[in-house]
């Protein structure tokens, strides 16, 4: 996106350093932003890569492409790498490039701790990454790596994945306090809290979490460390530990990450939805609550994920209807989605495409939960194909696409270029049919009885898992369209008005497209 | 910066590390919590509990099995499976282990009860699981644990399990890291 701040080098603000050195000192939030949201596609590539081959060897029943060591190694990095590497680090870029543009604040709070948090992320990925060739291979406990398979039964390159998430965890406390610490004290004079944009709103809430809960995960792979080389037993039963112990840890960590990786989406799609609508958001007050709701109800219902451990059954009831609680606010927020359409005068751009089908197919992802949320139904569904077909209808079509949609729906204002609208449509169709062709068979054969995490399954389960296959690579290779839209984009096209859309309101699309270097030197006025 | 902005910087710096312990204190915070629910099939050492004694209990059966965990390679198991005992006495059972091997093991068992709502009642005075136990080659022993069965257990419990698994805890500290590295060059060979 160089090119695209080049035109300003004449006005009176500093423009950008040359070359390299740019992007590697570089503290301005537009720059770290950009280096984020390229860093998460890279790993969104190579994560794709691995689900390929996930889903090739899934092609048919019997070992064909890999061997079983290596497809657990496959299913671990993938998982890892899609939730730490692309999700969470678009999402940081995108706060990056909007949070201090929608509240008019002339950069990001801590600019140097910015550029710190960006780099170090390569650096975690690369050790992780090249755990692959260490003898042993990679970490091959699946992403949730329970003790003891991730400790007592590790591969000895575990070592490298404990520093790697440590590695992660420091960038993303790191970008979290940025952000809560610009959203609390940067705002321009009369942007109070309930005039906050969603986005900003979805932003601060999720910055909490992650404040949260990575330390927690912090702890759990410290304490990993602690039991494989130091002796300790916090997990191994024959010391006196408690592998169940771990799950609580981990999904004490790990539920609250799932609306880390969902609620910017929301952010990003009332603002979608609103634009295109030509109305105002519907519910702007009961969108902050239900999201405030949700995060707060995600710190009571972990033990969801461990139905099947053994628990009481006062703890089983307890964290059923919990659970079931948290679809209220979530519905709240569908319902004024459909409510802000409802009446509309809808236009369909790529933005929009991807909005509505965020919000058709993140429902469907929320109602696999709801089933999954019933106790005696997740005996039957638990670490099957239900479950697959569940997070990656909330992740896929849910945060994959809501990051799509942001980046067709800012990215003239980021490069000053309309993207090309037919290409934009034509990606949006292919990703469309191709996520659901993807995944909707595994809600078939997981309800069928189809195990997650294995290479080979039973005959039986050998159509739909062609199907699956044939819509994996069909999404996977629309993504090259993808990257080629967006470099298209960068390098020319159509000038964007400043505006860019007709019905968009907010702080960012006041200033100039391409977006300038330095923007609200002075803070904006606000009504 | 404005100091408005330092002091939110300061609460969430503060913040993270302690996250971090909680994650930490969320150990012994399990353990309470199992140790004061009774759930999780968790037994803890009891004092005497002189008091819990009463002449007319209620039957119950006790049954108990055992578990060698992995590579363990003792003979381990109950001298008697099942036996019918009465609330709020104690009694003695005992399991028989022997180490078959031609070197010196040290051996862990990790006991467990189900239904895990008895695990309360359940009042161990004594138990081989309370500390470790060493075996020279071919040695045999008979380990006793000396229990009580509140009468305060649920009516609707006729049956109680008492399960031990027995791990290998020879050399842990050293040897457990060397036999992690020994699987991991042997995964290698794919």
């Amino acid at each position: 996106m160089s090119a695209v701040i080049e035109n300003h080098h004449d006005d009176h603000h500093h423009g950008p350093a040359k070359g390299l050195t740019r992007w590697l000192y570089t503290t301005n939030h537009k720059d770290i932003g950009t280096l984020y949201l390229w860093f998460s596609f890279a790993m969104f590539l190579i994560g794709g890569a691995m689900a390929l081959v996930i889903r090739a060897e899934l092609f048919q029943p019997g070992m064909q492409i890999v061997e079983p060591e290596f497809y657990n190694q496959m299913i671990t990095l993938h998982g890892l790498i899609m939730i730490f590497g692309g999700v969470m680090p678009a999402f940081v870029g995108l706060a990056n490039w909007l949070v201090p543009m929608m509240i008019g604040a002339p950069d990001m709070a801590l600019p140097r701790m910015n550029n710190l948090s960006f780099w170090i992320l390569p650096f975690a990925f690369f050790i992780l990454l090249s755990s692959l060739f260490m003898e042993g291979g990679a970490p091959n406990f699946g992403w949730t790596f329970y003790a003891p398979l991730s400790t007592t039964y590790a591969p000895p390159s575990v070592t490298f994945f404990i520093f790697s998430v440590h590695i992660m965890g420091a960038s993303s406390i790191m970008g979290a306090i940025n952000v809560v610490v610009t959203i609390m004290n940067m705002r321009a004079p009369g942007v109070t809290l309930m005039k906050m944009p969603l986005f900003v709103w979805s932003w601060l809430i999720t910055a909490y979490l992650l404040i949260a809960v990575m330390p927690v995960l912090a702890g759990a792979v410290t304490m990993m460390l602690m039991d494989i080389h130091f002796g300790t037993s916090f997990f191994n039963a024959a010391g006196g530990g408690d592998p169940v112990l771990f799950q609580h840890i981990f999904w004490f960590f790990g539920h609250p990450e799932v609306y880390i990786m969902i609620l910017p989406a929301f952010g990003i799609v009332s603002h979608i939805i609103e634009t295109f609508s030509r109305k105002q958001l519907f519910g702007y007050s009961s969108m902050v609550w239900a999201m405030l709701s949700i995060a707060i109800l995600s710190f009571v219902v972990w033990a969801h994920h461990m139905f099947t451990v053994g628990l009481p059954l006062a703890a089983e009831l307890f964290f059923m209807w919990a659970t079931m609680l948290i679809a209220v606010p979530t519905g709240v927020k569908v319902f004024n989605w459909v409510a802000t359409m409802f009446k509309g005068s809808l236009t369909f751009e790529t933005p929009m495409l991807f909005a509505i089908a965020f919000v058709v197919l993140f429902t469907i992802g929320g109602l696999s939960g709801l089933m999954l949320a019933i106790v005696p139904a997740d005996f039957q569904y638990h670490d099957t194909y239900f479950v697959v077909a569940h997070f990656h209808y909330v992740l896929v079509p849910g945060a994959i696409f809501s990051i799509m949609a942001a980046v067709y729906y800012w990215i003239p204002k980021w490069s000053g270029n309309m993207y090309d609208e037919r290409l934009g449509k034509l990606h949006f169709w292919l990703s469309f049919i191709g996520v659901n062709v993807t995944f909707f068979p595994q809600h078939f054969i997981g309800l069928a009885g189809m195990p997650r995490r294995y290479p080979d399954y039973a005959l039986q389960f050998a159509d739909w898992n062609m199907v699956s296959s044939v819509g994996a690579f069909l999404f996977g290779v629309s993504q090259i369209l993808f990257l080629f839209i967006v470099l298209k984009t960068v390098m020319g096209g159509k000038k964007a008005t400043d505006q860019v859309w007709e019905g968009a309101r907010g702080l960012e699309w006041t200033v100039a497209s391409p977006a300038p270097y330095h923007t609200f030197t002075t803070p904006p006025k606000v009504d | 910066m404005n100091s408005e902005a330092k002091k939110t910087l300061r609460r969430l710096v503060i913040a993270v590390p302690l996250m971090f312990a909680f994650g930490f204190a969320l150990v012994p915070l399990y353990n309470v919590f199992c140790e004061v629910t009774g759930i999780n099939g968790k037994v803890f050492q009891t004092d005497d509990a002189k008091d819990l004694v009463i002449e007319d209990g209620r039957p119950l059966g006790l049954q108990f099995i055992s578990t060698n965990n992995e590579n363990m390679p003792w003979i381990f198991k109950p001298s008697e499976e099942v036996m019918t005992i009465s609330t709020g006495e104690y009694y003695t059972a005992t399991y028989y282990v022997k180490n078959t091997t031609n070197k010196t093991m040290t051996a862990q068992a990790v006991p467990s009860v189900a239904p895990s709502n008895a695990a309360a009642h359940l009042k161990k005075l004594e138990c081989f699981c309370f500390e470790q136990q060493e075996l020279a080659p071919g040695e045999d022993a008979l380990l006793p644990v000396r229990l009580l069965v509140s009468d305060e257990l649920p009516k609707n419990i006729k049956n109680i399990i008492l399960s031990y698994t027995i791990f290998d805890v020879t050399e842990y500290d050293d040897e457990a890291v060397a036999q992690v590295d020994n699987e991991g060059h042997h995964g290698m060979e794919h």
